[in-house]
């Protein structure tokens, strides 16, 4: 508590300075896509719009100088642009696109699997401090925001001031992260043409302790961990439709030629089947992303599924780290004649 | 009118789960969505807003309309039975109570919907006022009154005390059964109107609050449908079905059987969403055919046809859960705000 | 339904055999007059590696209590390489199963040569057995599929 309250006085110093820096970094990135729509080495930028609540901008193209107005970079952007690159892929000319240093890591497995065009696109790695979760937010009280400060993308605010109708509430910036962001890849991007900003280390745990405790349960414990967490799936198709390695055209689970329901709740088999087959369609090329984690409308613990996989391939094929390169054989499209038999998994117990 | 202390609201509960079924807010994993109460349940009714709304209730996510099972030659049918036992839904708000409005107007007119008819008969919906409206509703550009819940019973939650007042015959035959658990209380009243003040006040301070509904009706059709600004808005949109599932007016549904392997079919229905590719599906393919399409006609059907058809009621309540649980951050408000931006530009 | 009328337990087995190999090896089993249980049913693959996680998944929706994949030995695979790939998305998807409380015992992958008939029926009596000591299925069934 007496860190907290320290945090909060010192953001209070430096808020004019936070404010003059923010307007630095988003300008920089506004005048370089300018720069570049002008000189028509781009036909469009994908970056943010401001959304009309102070924690909700969405992804958007901008194509004329006059939109940029609306463009905004900030904590709240987490939205993986990667995904969109499939579509603007298609579009005439090059797409400007702003990826955070985890976004890379998407699109370079995209274009592994060319189901993106790296000469149609114009990367701009953008610096991340972490992104933030409103849910988070809410989940601590805090409601009736009228306005976020400290959200801004240079600002070394350790701490989140926000004005509610019910009067000012702060938190600190780490607790309203979102869960990727503390077991954060790293602050390089792995691809891209130009860098804009600085990024900062956000890493803060390991992102296979929830995983090994979870191994650490007896069979019934573990069933009814996940009996409880994927209750609550009411199969939206969110954490599907937002993955950038969930890019078939047509989905298995939209096929009316089997059984499976895509969209029905109908039974806890079901959602089980969903999600370990998506899960498995992933595995090896999900770089842990996170956004399935992020969209779920249910809060459920989407990466629990994709983590057990890359640490059962870490374990049992070596570290992989999907995205991270451009090698196109990837540990479920490779073998090794020396690989472990399946019956290892009695074994390990 | 009545009231409850707080602390006792589990005897309330006990009361009415021994004679019916009761659904309120029940937080399981971190989220708080209507379920059946039960002694063990955590019941949490200061959370603003489910995350999906309380339609299952009435028209659940899934439901088995019949069963066929061969016997040799023959098949049988058997129907599902309808709802027989009463229930009281406790702790939905007043946009979630219009959501319920709305859909009557789909199921309960010619031809009748007999499955959800039977629920609307054995329901009773016990209302909550909103103490604590959130930035994301926006129930007052769409006539909902957040300190009024039109539904059987209306209660506020006053300091330690829970408000009750009967509005409905269910209302009142619901009251009696309570009469143990209830005490009457004129002074209520003025608290309640207070309370109701107070509510009013914040709902003015929420930002979509002054939202404009001009220009939506249902004489707009052809106009709205072929604007060009849709070629703009739905970009972002993922396809997923969250705007559709947890909100309390989408009414679509698709049905289905499941073969369960041995000499039996089970047909049910699921809630569909116009987000999705087979939406609609026909033998010759789909009439929507890009996600624009099927993007346009969620906000069209809610905002035009619907109002065309229910003499000019819309069919959004304005409770603001898509606005909290898109992916992409696209919303209702954001489509009625930029059809707005436009035709000030014009 | 046996299970209803309080019948002796026997289990619903799925085994996925390879044309090549093990489905050969299950056809020599016969011809050699060796027994395998009759509670497995066979289902027959052109390759290990044609086997979909979904179909495991699906045998145990539809109440199979324990479902065995059969290919070729490692290194003799008719399509060269089948069966290495598919002991590699074996191995994943069982420590899925594993990892969401599936005991691991109802999941196998066995390498039967077109020779080896004697193994063939050695394998079922031993996986048969394990099912039964495991008993019935119900983490991944479909409860629609029970209720008829």
């Amino acid at each position: 508590m007496q860190e907290f309250v320290e945090a909060t006085s010192q953001a209070g110093d430096s808020s004019h300075l936070a404010t003059a820096r923010q307007r630095e970094s988003q300008t920089r990135v506004i005048n370089r896509a300018k720069e570049l729509l002008a000189d028509g080495t781009v036909a469009r930028v994908l970056g943010w719009k401001a959304g009309d609540l102070p924690y909700n901008p969405e992804p958007a193209y901008f194509e004329k100088e006059e939109d940029f107005a609306d463009f905004v970079y900030n904590g709240f952007c987490g939205a993986n642009l990667s995904k969109y690159m499939i579509e603007a892929s298609k579009l005439e000319g090059k797409t400007l696109v702003c990826l955070k240093p985890c976004d890379t890591y998407s699109f370079q497995e995209l274009m592994k699997e060319h189901r993106v065009d790296r000469d149609k696109a114009y990367i701009i790695g953008v610096g991340c401090k972490g992104k933030l979760d409103i849910e988070k937010i809410k989940a601590m009280g805090i409601k009736g925001i009228k306005s976020i400060s400290g959200a801004e993308i240079e600002d070394g605010a350790e701490t989140l001031t926000i004005d509610t109708i019910y009067g000012e509430k702060t938190c600190s910036y780490a607790d309203a992260m979102l869960e990727r962001c503390h077991v954060c890849k790293g602050k390089d991007h792995v691809i891209f043409d130009e860098t804009i900003g600085e990024s900062k280390e956000t890493n803060d745990g390991d992102r296979f302790t929830e995983v090994e405790k979870i191994e650490a349960m007896s069979p019934e414990e573990k069933f009814a961990f996940f009996q409880k967490e994927l209750s609550k799936c009411i199969r939206c198709n969110a954490c599907r439709n937002v993955c950038p390695a969930c890019s078939c055209r047509k989905c298995v689970f939209d096929s009316n030629k089997f059984d499976s329901e895509q969209k029905a709740n109908v039974d806890s088999f079901e959602e089980k089947m969903f999600h370990i087959i998506r899960a498995f369609h992933v595995a090896g090329r999900c770089t842990d992303c996170g956004e399935c984690s992020r969209v779920c409308p249910q809060g459920i613990r989407l990466h629990l599924f994709n983590r057990k996989f890359i640490k059962d391939i870490n374990e049992l094929y070596g570290e992989y780290q999907a995205g991270a390169d451009l090698e196109p054989r990837t540990p479920l499209t490779d073998y090794n004649v020396e690989d472990a038999e399946p019956g290892i998994v009695a074994e390990r117990g | 009118m009545y009231k409850i202390a707080r602390e006792n609201l589990t005897a309330l509960f006990q009361k009415i789960a021994a004679e019916q079924e009761l659904y309120l807010p029940v937080r399981n994993e971190g989220q708080v969505n209507f379920g059946v109460w039960t002694e063990d349940a955590d019941v949490d009714i200061d959370t603003l807003k489910t995350v999906k709304s309380p339609k299952d209730a009435f028209f659940p996510q899934s439901e088995t309309l019949y069963t066929c099972v061969r016997d040799g030659k023959k098949i049988n049918i058997e129907p599902e039975a309808l709802k027989e036992q009463d229930f009281v839904v406790f702790g939905m708000r007043a946009c979630d109570v219009r959501g319920v409005e709305v859909l009557d107007k789909v199921f309960l007119v010619d031809p009748l919907d007999t499955f959800y008819a039977a629920r609307r008969d054995h329901g009773t919906l016990v209302a909550l006022a909103c103490h604590e409206p959130e930035e994301t509703c926006f129930c007052k550009a769409f006539g909902v009154d957040a300190a009024e819940p039109a539904a059987d019973v209306a209660t506020w939650l006053i300091g330690d005390d829970l408000c009750w007042k009967p509005l409905t015959e269910k209302g009142e035959a619901l009251t009696k059964v309570l009469s143990d658990v209830l005490t009457e209380d004129a002074q209520v009243d003025a608290a309640v109107e207070k309370e109701k003040e107070a509510i009013h006040d914040i709902v003015e301070q929420l930002p979509y609050s002054n939202l404009s509904l001009d220009g939506w009706n249902g004489d707009v059709l052809m106009e709205k449908f072929e604007d060009p600004l849709w070629d703009e808005l739905y970009k972002p949109c993922l396809a997923c079905g969250t705007c559709t599932f947890v909100c309390p007016t989408c009414q679509c549904y698709d049905i289905k059987d499941y073969d369960t392997g041995k000499n039996g079919v089970q047909r049910y229905r699921c809630w569909d969403s116009c987000m999705y590719s087979d939406f609609t599906m026909m033998a010759h393919g789909n009439n929507r055919t890009t996600q624009k399409e099927r993007f346009r006609q969620r906000f069209m059907h809610k905002l035009v046809y619907y109002p065309a058809n229910n003499n000019g009621m819309y069919s959004c309540v304005g409770c603001g859960r898509c606005v909290e649980k898109c992916p992409a951050a696209l919303n209702i408000v954001k489509v009625i705000k930029a059809f707005e931006k436009q035709g000030g530009e014009q | 339904m046996s299970i209803e009328k309080n019948e002796e337990f026997r289990p619903k087995i799925v085994a996925f055999c390879c044309n090549w190999c093990s489905y050969a090896g299950a056809d020599l089993a016969g011809s050699s007059r060796m027994t395998y249980s009759a509670d497995v049913k066979i289902i027959r693959v052109p390759c290990s590696c044609r086997v979909n996680p979904m179909f495991i998944l699906r045998a145990f929706e539809r109440g199979a209590d324990g479902v065995i994949m059969c290919g070729c030995h490692p290194g003799d695979c008719h399509y060269t390489s089948g069966n290495y790939y598919a002991r590699r998305r074996m191995t994943l998807l069982f420590s899925m199963l594993d990892y969401i409380g599936v005991e691991s015992g109802r999941t196998r992958v066995e390498w039967v040569s077109a020779a080896e008939g004697a193994k063939f029926s050695e394998t079922m009596h031993e996986f048969v057995d394990k099912i039964t000591s495991l008993g019935k299925n119900v983490r991944l069934e479909d409860l629609r599929c029970r209720n008829l």
